[in-house]
């Protein structure tokens, strides 16, 4: 294979139209006659829509049209797609489930007019008892959507709990949290007839095809979604939500085009967040360490309208060697909005806890966490005996801890300080599932010599567009100067979701392979020898291009393997003894991903996760009023992202990992495995520098005091 | 055709790099969807319309400003400096270059601000150590995380001469 292990680290191909602001994202295409919408949140989180009185709205100035349920028209069933509430279809009745729930939508001339008209609707509602308390409703707890990970038996863990001489057995909790891109969700629509064209900002444009398709009964070919540059995403933009169908229902009935921003406060209720969890993990040991039983479960948020489950225990399943093992996750249904996909859905909060859990196991044994992690390898994969398809966590483990000089650390709580600031110094393990999808891929190669490579993926700043741009230049033996990737159009062939770690392993594979069979293609052209110049080749054959098409599919070969990139997190923290403040000082962290694309945005996207991890670590938490079921500190005020002066002095290693079995360009995926293991990497090294241990995120000042 | 402003319109004239644009307004465009919906410079983005996220910081008299929370009628007269008018023609500012080389960003939303914010900074002096940087830069938030890469670009862009460059 031509394609190197380490990727050269390019800069982004996107750059130059990023830092000048000519990158045009979704709501920057202005067509003629456009007009702006403006939603109408639900200020009950449960009941019923009584009246809604639009008099007013509807004689200020610049409204266009008011439209609710009482005059938008029905649509059929969406389940099966991945429309984010199957059960709730926009503006179809008049039912209320949960505060912010867009019940109608504002059309006017301008962005002020519709706002002032927004607000000059008047909605009254029938208001019933709303679920808001996770906690009062868990003996209602359920299993849902479990079939990604369905509850996991091995042995008898509970009796293997009960008789080990060492053991731990905790609950943790972790809050809602938002995913806030930057860029807001915001789409322009754009209707002519029976067809039409969506700006949207999705992970997810041929899923969004199929929705409108379906929702307008109109055939797919009539459909067009755009979507090439996303402000960010993290999961928040790969189910379709509602505001993508309300535009579009408010081009269709006004006739013109649409625009729709949504405001960053509806964000926290109408485009997912990670629901709050609370997970009990007891670990049982032998004096020297090894775990004889492993049990993981708990609940967390979901919503009647949703299909989702945060399947929190999922990487307990996989990450150590025991005899025993009891896993499982259940959700309590609440009148809260809908969680969805976050960063690291699953492994996220599930390693927060799993994590959190070895670090007390190790303080119980009084042995080193890392020892602990060691002695406790697994060598296969724990929740089905397969081989692993390749893994480097010891080297991980090796590299970061003598980098981090993990071996000077004294494990005694308490024992290193800096001034009067305590010192703390923590660690923690990181995974996540390699997978692939079907993609397509179309590559040319042009009279000039350039190559154009086409598959309708995402670019939400992974680096999609500059990595799939190398893996073809270096197939195909010409400067990546010369590829053009084009993306984020549903006229290209299709891609899958860009989630779950796996557009590179997925498109990365379909590119791959495309440009495989068009550089044999022409190879054949050239009488089977080797062609050093293809503008030459192409202008000796009167041939305008060659191109060819390659429908790519995950190999069931590799299903014989386990596939999990792995990783960890070194940390250290200052504590001011006196104030509670928390202070990251540095962090070590080293991953093993496969095949790297592209060394600088590889990097950057690991770096990436860990600047979010830190944030879940310490700040970030939305609250729920329980009395009311509305999410309160609905801005960036109060909701605390981290800030650049909250990052400091971050190492990451990339190990290099060779891996035959997990797909062709044996890429494991980095999306999310950078955020996962950080939070509890820091709740270990504040339990190091305090003595206290907090079992409920994020590690606010007022729990250290 | 632009719509008819309302019944307030008042009449604005705004000097953006250097153009100057007569505009009629209703008062209560903000200064951002006055660039982004008025005058097509979409450069400037709109992260969270609450004056929280930086996203849309531009450069009023040399000042950075969030545009999202001052009135579009409120700068007749003054410099707007938006990231469209950075570049000198095909020359990128130095600011914008370092933060290609150093990738300060990932999707690129933040980046226009984040590149404003940055050029004001440098002219401010607030460069006197990694520590002073990430505080001055603490207004602009980047969610995808690249905010080593940020200051990493914005000591390149230093020693390239970024706090003399022509804005």
């Amino acid at each position: 294979m031509s394609i190197p292990m380490m990727g050269e680290p390019r800069d982004r191909v996107d750059g130059r139209a990023k830092v000048t602001g000519t990158a045009k994202y979704a709501a920057e295409y202005n067509p003629p006659g456009i007009v702006h919408a403006v939603v109408v949140p639900a200020t009950i989180a449960s009941g019923t829509i009584s009246a809604i009185d639009v008099s007013e709205a509807k004689k200020a100035a610049g409204v266009i049209a008011v439209i609710s349920h009482l005059n938008a028209p029905k649509i059929d069933s969406l389940q099966g797609g991945n429309f984010a509430e199957p059960h709730l279809i926009p503006f179809n009745d008049n039912s209320v489930h949960y505060v912010g729930q867009q019940v109608a939508v504002v059309v006017a001339d301008t962005i002020e007019h519709a706002t002032h008209g927004a607000e000059l609707v008047k909605v009254k509602y029938s208001e019933q008892a709303a679920r808001t308390d996770m906690n009062a409703l868990r003996h209602e707890a359920k299993d849902k959507a479990s079939q990604q990970a369905p509850p996991l038996s091995k042995g008898d863990a509970d009796d293997a709990f009960a008789s080990a001489p060492v053991k731990v057995d905790h609950v943790y909790r972790t809050p809602y949290e938002h995913h806030h891109p930057m860029e807001a969700h915001s789409i322009v629509v754009i209707w002519d007839d029976d067809h039409v064209t969506l700006h949207d900002s999705s992970q997810n444009i041929f899923a969004v095809r199929g929705l409108i398709a379906r929702a307008f009964s109109i055939p797919r070919e009539n459909v067009h979604i755009l979507s090439p540059f996303v402000g960010g995403a993290f999961g928040s933009k790969g189910s379709s939500w509602p505001h993508v169908l309300i535009a579009a229902i408010a081009g269709h009935e006004v006739k013109r085009p649409v625009k729709l921003w949504l405001p960053r406060k509806q964000l926290f209720f109408t485009n997912g967040h990670r629901p709050e969890t609370e997970q009990r993990v007891a670990l049982g040991a032998t004096p020297d360490g090894k775990l004889v039983s492993v049990i993981h479960e708990g609940i967390s948020q979901s919503n009647a309208v949703c299909e989702y489950n945060e399947r929190f225990s999922r990487p307990t399943r996989v990450m150590y060697a025991t005899p025993h093992m009891d896993v499982s996750n259940l959700v309590v249904e609440l009148n809260v909005s809908s969680p969805t996909y976050m960063r690291a859905p699953g492994e996220n909060p599930g390693m927060f806890a799993l994590e959190s859990a070895m670090d007390e196991l190790a303080v119980a044994l009084k042995m080193d966490p890392l020892q602990l992690r060691l002695v406790n390898y697994a060598e296969t994969d724990p929740s089905n005996g397969k081989p692993w398809s390749s893994k480097s966590l010891r080297e991980c483990y090796s590299q970061a801890a003598e980098r981090f000089g993990w071996s000077k650390r004294n494990g005694e709580p308490r024992s290193m300080r800096a001034g009067r600031w305590l010192i703390g110094q923590g660690m923690a393990s990181a995974t996540y599932p390699s997978h692939r999808s079907p993609a397509s891929c179309r590559a040319r190669m042009n009279a000039d010599g350039t190559a154009t490579i086409s598959s309708g993926s995402h670019e939400m700043g992974m680096g999609t567009a500059t990595v799939m741009s190398q893996l073809a230049a270096a197939t195909l033996g010409i400067p990546a100067e010369r590829v053009r990737f084009e993306y984020g159009d549903t006229n290209l062939p299709q891609a899958p979701i860009s989630a779950g770690s796996m557009t590179a392993a997925s498109v990365g594979t379909a590119v791959y392979e495309a440009s495989t069979a068009l550089k044999k293609k022409l190879i054949d052209l050239n009488n089977g020898a080797e062609v050093s110049d293809y503008a030459t080749l192409l202008h000796a054959h009167y041939l305008p291009s060659v191109e060819v098409q390659v429908d790519s599919k995950p190999d069931p070969e590799a299903e014989k393997f386990s596939s999990q990139a792995f990783g960890c997190h070194f940390a250290e923290v200052a504590v001011d003894p006196d104030l509670g403040i928390v202070r990251l000082q540095r962090m070590v962290s080293a991953f093993a991903g496969g095949r790297i694309l592209n060394e600088k945005t590889a990097h950057s996207q690991l770096l990436g996760g860990i600047v979010m991890g830190i944030g879940m670590a310490l700040s970030e938490e939305t609250h729920l009023d329980r009395r009311n079921g509305s999410f309160t500190n609905i801005n960036f005020g109060e909701y605390l992202v981290p800030v650049n002066a909250d990052v400091r002095n971050i190492d990451v290693i990339l190990v290099p990992e060779e891996d035959p079995h997990v797909n062709p360009i044996g890429a494991k995926g980095l999306g999310e495995i950078g955020i996962v293991g950080v939070a509890p990497s820091i709740v270990n090294a504040v339990y190091h520098a305090t003595g206290k241990r907090v079992r409920d995120l994020p590690v606010t000042l007022d729990k250290l005091l | 055709m632009k719509p008819e402003p309302g019944p307030y319109a008042t009449s604005v004239s705004l000097n953006v790099n250097g153009n100057v644009h007569d505009l009629r307004l209703d008062p209560r465009t903000t200064l951002l969807d006055a660039l982004r919906e008025n005058l097509d410079l979409t450069g400037t983005k709109k992260g969270c319309d609450q004056g929280a996220c930086g996203a849309c910081t531009v450069l009023v008299d040399g000042r950075r400003v969030n545009s999202c929370l001052t009135l579009a009628v409120m700068h007749g007269g003054q410099k707007i400096v938006t990231v469209e008018g950075l570049a000198q023609g095909e020359h990128l500012h130095p600011v914008q270059a370092a933060f290609i080389r150093n990738d300060g960003f990932q999707c690129g939303y933040c980046t226009p601000g984040q590149i404003c914010s940055a050029v004001a900074l440098l002219h401010e002096g607030h460069t006197g150590s990694d520590e002073e940087i990430r505080t001055w830069m603490s207004g602009n938030i980047c969610r995808c995380g690249a905010y080593t890469n940020i200051v990493a670009a914005i000591r390149e862009a230093e020693k390239n001469g970024g706090a003399n460059a022509p804005v």
